[in-house]
């Protein structure tokens, strides 16, 4: 056993690996940090910049357009409370790590989830990494981040958007291999190239799926983003962090009710937001 | 040169196709072939010609092969083998580039369930065969609104796909392969997914504007009276994948090539397929010019008719005389059997079919008159000669009486065309 242990020990390949890649591609990884960062930064910048009142107004002028009063109600209260409590940058902070993962998480997702769709191949190979992924506890995720983009944000969106990746992939995909048969062989009958078909067809007609598949990983990433709190992301997770290390049940419980309040106003808009895709393609 | 020559055509579903046909060759059935290869014939050695600006159908069952049939037409399916020549060119063999300015120009598919596009509106569905091709925004638009109008879908341009009806989506589905002008139509079940009430008005409409465009149509169904309605000529498919027999409707209703084909005609209604061309009789007839009240006595009583109709020189029908008035006519020493004419009769083209006879054939006791657009004559239809029709009992030899003689500049108007 001890031998087979010293051959095969899997740890210590996974650490090799990591070390070999530190030495080796640090170049790479300090590049993609360095193009998150400013992402990361450009977009914090938006939501902090601008007095908290007005954030919240426009928010609660999204919510109102996308899904109705009762939801704009509930933004107006449900952020002003965040206000009130005294974690207004926080959130920001959180919410802006939140969209620098979902944005890159979709950059990556999406092009996936196309070629998957149209290669049996692909969609063998990605369909097992994508299950690993999805049942991997998420803290696991934190370990290989932080040894490749040490502590900070950086490493918070990274392991969060490929925790997050999962369902946008699987859902880009399963859009479009449901678009339904007689669609296709009409763009091929009148001489679609691939191409055509792909961005006049298929991918509008799996856009209420894809769109379910952003909303999941949008979830899923406010998840991950609290819980890279741990290695200093920063925003509501460290609140929560705190108040577990330190024992401040206020403190845990007013950065717990915050979360809830974004969780909330984002999944609700996002649904909304593919809604109204499908429903303009009802009316229009 | 026929339009379309399809030469020895096969669809060979499953592993190793090209495996299978020797099997076929030797004449292997269907069945035992999926045995033992795990292969699905759907097209068996198909040979014929679609001529230009026909409407040719084909029909068969459920699974024998309609649709592997149509979709290797514009190769969405590659045959296995053979060749399938349009203006000469060979589609199986036939590069991508090429191809793909076929499917753009030359022909265009309708789905039977539509195919159109959920995301986009009417006219930019119709739109989308000249979007693909290029065609700028101004042409595109006018040529589909044209489209839209040949259809009768003015006014819902700006609808979308799922605010309209079955019917009026499959005229979006029309007019979208309309817009691009192609010299074929490739109509896959279109009407089957219709209620058979809509269905009929569309084949209606089908027949109106193929008769002002002239397309080559080739249509797939699986109903005999829809073929039967729309076709100039129809290939019946045996469940076999073969092709078991091609002819005019009354072609094949009269001569059934097989017992399978005897056994699929057998049950349709051929009073919506025969017309009064083909049933109509020859009936002693009188001239305005020559005839008389003598002459006309003569000749219904040479018959043992109670009537006889009234033509003038260059038979074009004037009216119906009775025998009692001609008798009547004979005692007061007149002599203008235009005078007691009536015009108390129903007339009928010949392409009319027997179904819409048959209550006019019940309410009246004289026969009906068969006459062309110029009002010529060209013969009757009676209640005995329809339901004898309709009984399928009718012997050509035991008719009513023939009198030929009677006729006597005519040519033999009791055959068809
Ligand atoms: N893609 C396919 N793979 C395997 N078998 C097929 C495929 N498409 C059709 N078939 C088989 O070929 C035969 C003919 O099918 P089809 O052309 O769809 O018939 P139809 O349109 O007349 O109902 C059927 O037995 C069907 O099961
Ligand atoms: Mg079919």
């Amino acid at each position: 056993m001890e031998t087979i242990k010293e051959i095969l020990d899997i740890g210590a390949a996974f650490e090799a690996l990591i070390n070999w890649l530190r030495e080796n591609a640090d170049w790479l990884f300090d590049f993609i940090a360095m193009v998150v960062d400013g992402f990361l930064d450009g977009v914090n910048w938006i939501f902090q910049f601008p007095p908290a009142v007005l954030v919240i107004v426009l928010f609660t002028l999204l919510a109102w357009k996308a899904s109705g009063r009762g939801i704009a109600i509930f933004t107006a209260i449900g952020f002003s409370l965040i206000l009130y409590m005294g974690y207004w940058s926080e959130t920001m902070d959180t919410l802006s790590l939140v969209i620098a993962a979902v944005f890159f998480a979709l950059l990556l997702g999406i092009p996936l989830g196309i070629w998957a769709s149209k290669s049996d191949t692909a969609w063998k190979v990605l369909r097992p990494i994508l299950d690993f992924m999805q049942t991997l506890p998420a803290f696991v995720y934190l370990i290989p981040a932080v040894l490749l983009f040490r502590l900070g944000p950086v490493p918070g969106v990274i392991a969060t958007l490929i925790f997050s990746l999962p369902p946008v992939v699987r859902l880009t995909n399963l859009g479009i291999r449901q678009v339904p048969v007689e669609i296709i062989e009409a763009c091929r009958a009148f001489g679609a190239t691939s191409n055509q078909r792909l961005l006049k067809a298929e991918l509008p007609v799996a856009l209420p799926t894809i769109m379910a598949g952003v909303n999941q990983t949008i979830m899923l990433a406010l998840s991950m983003v609290v819980i890279s709190g741990m290695i200093g992301a920063g925003g509501l997770g460290n609140i929560v962090l705190k108040g577990i290390t330190q024992l401040r049940i206020d403190m845990g419980f007013e950065g717990g009710i915050s979360i809830v309040i974004l969780a909330i106003f984002l999944d609700r808009v996002t649904q909304a937001l593919s809604h109204i895709g499908k429903k303009s393609r009802d009316k229009k | 040169m026929a339009l379309v020559e399809v030469k020895d055509l096969y669809k060979i579903f499953g592993p190793n196709p090209k495996k299978a046909i020797p099997l076929i060759k030797k004449g292997v059935s269907k069945q035992d072939i999926k045995k033992k290869t795990g292969c699905t014939v759907a097209i068996n050695s198909a040979t014929f010609e679609i001529h230009r600006k026909e409407t040719f159908v084909v029909m068969g069952l459920s699974g024998s092969g309609k649709s592997t049939f149509i979709r290797c037409l514009n190769r969405l399916i590659k045959p296995t083998a053979g060749q399938i020549l349009i203006d000469g060119d060979d589609i199986v063999t036939m590069d991508n580039v090429k191809l793909m300015n076929l499917r753009r120009r030359k022909m265009s598919m309708v789905f039977q369930n539509f195919g159109l596009l959920p995301h986009r509106n009417v006219v930019s569905n119709v739109e989308f065969g000249l979007e693909l091709s290029g065609v700028d925004k101004d042409e595109r638009r006018q040529k589909s609104m044209e489209a839209l109008k040949l259809v009768g879908l003015e006014g819902f341009e700006f609808s979308l796909p799922s605010e309209l009806s079955g019917g009026m989506q499959q005229r979006v589905g029309l007019a979208r392969a309309l817009a691009n002008d192609p010299e074929i139509l490739l109509m896959d079940e279109a009407f089957s997914a219709l209620d058979p009430l809509i269905r009929s008005q569309m084949q209606d409409e089908l027949l109106e504007l193929q008769a002002k465009m002239h397309k080559t149509i080739i249509f797939i169904t699986h109903d005999l009276d829809e073929a039967l309605k729309i076709g100039d000529r129809i290939a019946i498919l045996g469940p076999d994948g073969r092709v078991r027999q091609i002819g005019t409707p009354e072609n094949i209703l009269s001569n059934p090539a097989d017992d399978y084909v005897r056994k699929f005609v057998q049950n349709v209604d051929k009073t919506k397929v025969v017309t009064a061309g083909t049933i109509k009789r020859k009936s002693p007839t009188l001239t305005t010019s020559k005839d008389g009240p003598k002459s006309a006595l003569h000749l219904m009583e040479k018959h043992g008719k109670s009537i006889a109709f009234i033509l003038d020189s260059s038979r074009i029908l004037k009216g119906l005389v009775h025998i009692e008035d001609v008798v009547e006519l004979k005692k007061r020493g007149e002599g203008d059997l235009c005078s007691i004419a009536t015009q108390d009769f129903y007339t009928a083209s010949p392409d009319t079919s027997i179904s819409d006879l048959l209550t006019a054939a019940i309410e009246t006791k004289v026969p009906i008159a068969v006459i062309d657009d110029n009002n010529t004559f060209l013969g009757v239809v009676d209640r005995e000669m329809i339901i004898a029709e309709m009984n399928d009992g009718i012997d050509e030899d035991s008719g009513p009486t023939v009198f030929s003689e009677v006729l006597e500049d005519e040519t033999d108007t009791t055959e068809q065309e």
